[in-house]
């Protein structure tokens, strides 16, 4: 007989046979995947020579599903559930080929068919089905128009006019207020590792620990959640028996490693639709099972390989059902299932194993593809083999996002992942508030103009001075722009409390937290767009002069610039300290704002696509950007403003301070092949020292794209000879052919990054 | 000797494979005596056209670069114009250069390699050599000047045992002549500093600049070679036993 244990503590006499071989003791007391992983994996310093192409299986799996794409993308979506709310248990069983699959499971009872997830908002999802002919159903429209309140309903009845006007302004826009906020990493592995029932029990140790507490409105929503989060627990289970999977115990092999670790994220991605549903950090937790059954002998490298290449293909098919207002800000139908890749430990070992490998291989086997969002977390260390082999990667598919480990594993440990595009979480430790983010380019014109939008006239802040002299004074206007952003960082947040309160009440992410701890760290993830327009804008006024042109009403419409000035992405300090001071005062601005559940203040500086509409929505700026016209994606200079090639335009948004900006700083590079070297051999190595350079220089995220800009104009107007087709936007990768005319516009006018 | 602090310049750049190993720190020197052809920079001829700047004021820009360039495998190249031209400036920044731990490169056409002094190539860790043309006529055609000098420099650099990366521009009709490249590739094939050569296919990318200058680009209507010509010649450049990219 075992010994007493306290609360969710096994004893090694329950040891249970799928941890047959594993190292290591505290993560077999309680839920701890880095320590499994840290005792147990095996780290790999060669090159890719091992990797396996794709099998006969594989690539009629693949086939099948991917014969279904060109029609979903000409109707906009394949199909949808309209009369089913879907729920982890919602769905009978779906396969592509049953007999061939090796993992299983897929949101609805057939691939690409959309649900319906009306807990955000109604609206989005009557809109969302009109949008491509679907009627809504009139039993979910009567239960949700009438009996149950949705996130949407409740942060309208909360918010504010000023909010709401400032949202109608586009000052403050993407917010997550009629739709998932997304941006929560479940710790899938823990399903894989431990089963559902060692999860539901320790889940109750930690409700259990709440019962002596009085029962204040934290506690008893703390209480509510975690009932919630073993309820979910429970469906996980019940769908996982669905497909024939007994997830109520731990995984045994690699194959159900695998296949439980996609049930724990398949049950997050049938209950919520997120703006960003991210997979975690999951490739060097599996090769543990991998290079258990490889010792074994129980499979070798092909069928490795395979178990891999399966549960991408599923990963690449995960859908939601959005509006085309939600694709005009977020398009290409991104879903960011973002898989943090390498890294090093804090001893020091790189964390790469041969399915970090694997996991890139994917590209290959099945083609280019955006999703699973692939994000290598870089740093210098890592070994030289896998450093050439990503940027190969990149360099024949641009399908690769880096982020820097060694500015990340200070803050948040070597067991982060990336959510969505730039933000960093311990995995299961850490969660945020997703923020979407404020516009820094129209605000300087609010410092101009009063508080009146350039657009409209409507007064949008409270009444302030206006600038009124002929020419625009640099100290006036700083003033003027540091009261509005004052004002902008207060609504703002107050905004986000609302929406992340509701969201909380009405929309609570039941199965994601239940694979994290509890009490679990939140950030609140705000954000900033238009950094480089409103960095030029300011530097246009101190080192030129610009004269003001103003309507009828006074409004400053446009302005004149006359002589020269420096602008961001010339590693010039002149120009780069301008953003870097805007960055650290709308953070210090932010953090003055009290949160919601006492969230840890971030801010990102990150457009995704958005940056097209942001653009659309500001009035013609002082560094001679015209109204209409897109900013540059993230902490981008501008477009063709950075001329001095991709180290000096590198190297500007280095210097903004990730500790200002910890949910993550986006720079998208474009560069042709020959801008990395004449002689294409050289390219991987010379492509891997640039991003050493950037790491070391202290830059966060670059998103490589090499191609010809040539390819790009061509496949405008030829679509159906790039269907894979893939460029990284700002923090993910899009097919390009899935982009609006106007954001492929944009992406060819960035700068292209050759030499001459 | 008096040491100068000036030179001109026509600007800067960064750059990654093209220039020498890696990514690099590119400095643009103002003035040329050769006028080759299919020159892609023709506002980099002229000294007077350039900006007079100081030995200090460049080095306080490849300072800036100085930790990104060496972690990327590069380093700082000294081009043009041709930067021979002013040796005693060129020379300065490459010492500063060394003195900062920097790998250079030296990009030169070699026509005036014997204003090169030895103490300049001690602190040049590659040449870049520039070799137009192994036949002597057209050679002066195409670039105005003497192809002697030039080969008397890359002798030089061997003797020195100075490592070279031979650039050959490929241009149909000009420099394809296959004994023309054989005389190279056996000339080359003697010396033992040479690393590699580059063939670089003749491009067109420079024509914006004639037509903002006002003069007449000669190769206007010149074909850049196809692929085919591009893989013959580096395959002629091969059969000598150098390493051709």
């Amino acid at each position: 007989m075992a010994t007493v244990a306290p609360t969710g503590v096994a004893t090694t006499e329950d040891m249970p046979e799928a941890w047959r071989g594993f190292a290591g003791g505290r993560w077999r007391d309680r839920i701890d995947v880095r320590d499994f992983i840290q005792a147990n994996y095996t780290p790999y310093e060669g090159d890719s020579a091992f990797l396996v192409g794709p099998t006969g299986r594989t690539r009629a799996v693949w086939e099948k599903v991917s014969a279904l794409f060109p029609e979903e993308r000409a109707k906009g979506i394949h199909d949808a559930d309209t009369a089913t709310p879907s729920t982890i248990t919602s769905h009978a069983p779906g396969y592509i080929d049953r007999g061939r699959e090796l993992i299983v499971g897929l949101q609805t009872d057939a691939p690409l068919k959309r649900a319906i997830m009306p807990n955000g908002g109604l609206r989005m999802v009557e809109s969302g089905l009109a949008a491509y002919g679907y009627q809504p159903d009139p039993f979910v429209t009567k239960v949700f128009g009438t009996y149950r309140k949705t996130h949407n309903d409740g942060v309208f009845d909360a918010y504010t006019p000023e909010m709401r006007a400032a949202r109608r302004a586009g000052i403050i826009t993407g917010l997550p207020d009629a739709y998932g906020r997304g941006r929560i990493i479940g710790d899938y592995r823990r399903v894989a590792l431990y089963g559902a029932d060692r999860l539901i029990e320790a889940k109750r140790a930690e409700r259990a620990l709440l019962d002596a507490r009085p029962s204040s409105p934290d506690v008893i929503r703390d209480r509510e959640e975690l009932a919630e989060q073993i309820k979910a627990l429970g469906e996980l289970t019940r769908m996982a028996a669905s497909y024939g999977c007994d997830v109520s115990r731990p995984a045994a092999t690699a194959h159900e490693a695998v296949q439980w670790l996609y049930l724990g994220f398949l049950a997050a991605v049938k209950e919520q639709n997120g703006a960003a549903m991210s997979l975690g950090r999951t490739s060097t937790f599996l090769d543990v099972y991998l290079q258990r059954d490889l010792d074994e002998g129980v499979i070798d490298e092909t069928r490795a390989q395979e178990l891999i290449d399966d549960f991408v293909i599923k990963l690449r098919i995960v859908r939601f059902l959005r509006t085309p207002e939600y694709d005009a800000l977020f398009s290409g139908d991104p879903t960011w299932v973002t898989e943090s890749i390498g890294g090093i430990g804090t001893d020091g070992r790189p964390l790469v194993t041969r399915t970090s490998f694997r996991f890139l291989q994917t590209l290959y086997n099945l083609g280019p593809a955006p999703e699973p969002n692939l994000t290598v977390l870089w740093s210098p260390q890592l070994p030289s083999g896998f450093k050439e082999f990503c940027a190969q990667v990149s360099i024949d598919t641009s399908a690769v996002q880096y982020e820097s480990d060694d500015l990340m594993r200070p803050c948040t440990g070597d067991d982060t992942a990336i959510a969505c595009c730039v933000s960093a979480m311990a995995v299961g430790k850490q969660m945020q508030f997703f923020g979407a983010r404020v516009n820094l380019a129209k605000a300087l014109l609010y410092a101009v103009n009063g508080g009146r939008d350039e657009m409209t006239g409507d007064q949008i802040t409270p009444e302030m001075p206006r600038l009124s002299g002929e020419y625009l004074d640099y100290d006036e206007l700083s003033a003027a722009y540091d009261r509005v952003l004052d004002w902008l960082a207060e609504t703002y947040v107050n905004a986000l409390n609302v929406i992340h309160y509701m969201h909380d009440k009405y929309a609570y992410e039941r199965i994601e937290m239940a694979l994290h701890d509890h009490p679990v760290h939140r950030f609140m993830a705000c954000g900033i767009a238009g950094l480089s327009v409103a960095a030029d804008s300011l530097s246009a006024v101190k080192y030129a002069r610009v004269k003001v042109i103003r309507d009828a009403t006074g409004l400053a419409v446009d302005f004149r610039t006359e002589g020269e000035f420096p602008a961001y992405g010339n590693n010039d300090d002149r120009a780069d300290s301008l953003a870097v001071d805007l960055v650290e005062s709308f953070m210090a601005k932010v953090r003055e704002q009290p949160t919601y559940r006492d969230a840890e203040h971030t801010q990102s500086v990150l457009t995704i696509t958005s940056n097209v509409v942001y653009g659309k929505h500001t009035g013609n700026t002082p560094d001679g950007r015209r109204a209409g016209q897109p900013f540059a994606p993230g902490a981008n200079p501008m477009n063709g403003r950075d001329r001095h090639g991709v180290a000096a335009s590198a190297m500007s948004v280095a210097k903004l301070p990730y500790e200002q900006a910890r949910d993550g700083i986006s720079l998208t590079n474009t560069v042709t092949p020959e801008g990395l070297g004449h002689v294409p051999e050289e390219r991987a190595g010379n492509l891997a020292g640039i991003l050493d350079a950037y790491m070391a220089s202290g830059g966060f995220h670059m998103n490589v794209n090499v191609l010809h800009r040539a390819v790009l104009e061509d496949a405008m107007e030829h679509p159906e000879k790039y269907p894979e087709l893939t460029i990284r936007v700002s923090g993910y990768a899009v097919n390009f052919v899935r982009l609006t005319r106007e954001q492929q516009l944009d992406v060819i006018s960035r700068t292209f990054h050759g030499s001459l | 000797m008096k040491v100068v602090t000036t030179g001109r310049i026509h600007s800067w750049d960064l750059s990654t494979g093209v220039d020498g190993p890696g990514t690099r720190f590119v400095l643009f020197l103002s003035g040329c005596p050769l006028r080759c052809l299919y020159c892609a920079n023709p506002d980099t001829w002229h000294m007077r056209d350039g900006r007079e700047v100081t030995v200090d004021e460049v080095m306080a820009e490849i300072e800036k670069y100085r930790g990104f360039v060496t972690t990327a495998r590069g380093g700082v190249t000294l081009t043009g114009g041709e930067a021979l031209l002013q040796p005693a400036f060129t020379a300065a920044v490459l010492r500063r250069c060394k003195e900062a731990g920097l790998h250079t490169a030296l990009d030169t056409s070699g026509f005036l390699g014997a204003r090169a002094t030895d103490g300049l190539l001690a602190d040049t860790d590659l040449v870049l050599l520039d070799i137009k043309s192994f036949d002597v006529d057209t050679y002066r055609k195409l670039t105005g000047g003497e192809l002697t000098p030039t080969l008397n420099f890359a002798t030089r650099l061997d003797r020195l045992g100075i490592p070279m990366w031979i650039r050959y521009v490929l241009v149909p009709g000009w420099t394809d002549d296959p004994a023309a490249v054989d005389g190279l590739a056996a000339f080359l094939a003697g010396l033992s500093s040479v690393d590699r050569v580059d063939v670089l296919p003749f491009h067109k990318l420079g024509t914006h600049k004639y037509d903002a200058l006002g003069i007449d680009f000669p190769l206007r209507d010149t074909p850049v070679p196809d692929l085919e010509m591009v893989d013959r010649v580096r395959e002629r450049f091969r059969e000598h036993g150098l390493r051709a990219l």
